[in-house]
């Protein structure tokens, strides 16, 4: 039988990887759609001034 | 690009309470095992990740014979979406099974055949993913990525399978143990009910990262078509 001690500190850590790695991701989905939405507006900008 | 429709809108809070659910049946409903006790919780997760993984992989693929026959490039954004996605769950399964061998098993990693199939279906779309990058022509490179992904996609029934065909550690939940399994248990019902959660949970989340990913392919498309009508 493993420790309670050691068995509770093992399941903390995977916990802690499932609950950083999806959030990590989710922020990183947040970012690139933020900057794309940027580029977006600058290209519309200067197609607007072109025209 | 048009703003988030409202069906994604209830699936993001749909999602969020789904997980918060999940975790509060893992930690309050489902009973402490026996032998392993607390980290035997980590099972529910690792289990719900490598499903909706190998659930990505296998949609890549589809979406990559579509595009074979269709010749659109919107199924290439489908494709590249589930490919990421199915990369991150795929990790945390990954990583999460190696914390919870290392009590169970006394190592993080050992080469038998499931740990070392699921390492190499995680690089075999890691690689999918820098050699996407090397190619400049979007017909050419949604050509390959089909190919790719359908020939990619082989190796999840392997994955899957490997427990089943092969003498391993690695336990199986449905189906006969190998004879030299470790960290095996018995699952009550109640275990078997937020196991079945977990999965479903897993699955509506990763239906709206999807549809989040996919939104954000369309974006990029759209933005290097105007670069392009720039430079022309």
């Amino acid at each position: 039988m493993i420790e309670y001690a050691t068995s509770i500190r093992y399941m903390l850590a995977g916990y802690a990887v499932i609950l950083t790695v999806l959030t990590l991701y989710i922020i990183s989905l947040f970012i690139r759609w933020r900057n794309l939405k940027r580029d977006l507006h600058i290209l519309k900008e200067i197609q607007n001034k072109s025209v | 690009m048009k703003p988030q429709p409202i069906a994604l809108k209830v699936l993001n809070i749909v999602s969020v309470l789904l997980f918060l659910a999940a975790l509060g049946m893992v930690f309050l409903y489902a009973p402490l095992e026996a032998t392993m006790n607390y980290v035997q919780k980590i099972f529910y997760f690792h289990i719900a990740n490598a499903w909706v993984g190998m659930l990505g992989f296998i949609a890549a693929a589809v979406a990559g014979v579509i595009y074979l026959i269709k010749h659109d490039q919107k199924w290439d954004i489908v494709e590249l979406a589930a490919v990421e996605i199915s990369l991150v769950f795929f990790l945390i399964a990954i990583v999460a099974g190696s914390i919870w061998a290392r009590p169970s098993w006394g190592a993080y990693w050992t080469w038998e055949p499931r740990l070392t199939t699921a390492a190499i279906l995680e690089m075999i779309y890691i690689a999918y993913l820098l050699l996407r990058q090397g190619i400049d022509d979007p017909d050419r490179r949604a050509r390959f990525s089909a190919v790719y992904t359908l020939v990619g996609a082989i190796s999840v029934p392997i994955t899957f399978i490997s427990i089943r065909f092969f003498r391993t550690i690695h336990p199986v939940v449905i189906g006969t143990n190998s004879a030299a399994s470790q960290g095996s248990f018995d699952m009550t019902s109640k275990m078997l009910a937020t196991m079945f959660f977990a999965l479903f949970t897993f699955s509506v989340i990763f239906v709206n990262l999807f549809w989040h990913r996919i939104r954000l392919g369309q974006l990029a498309q759209q933005v290097e078509q105007l670069k392009l009508e720039e430079l022309q």
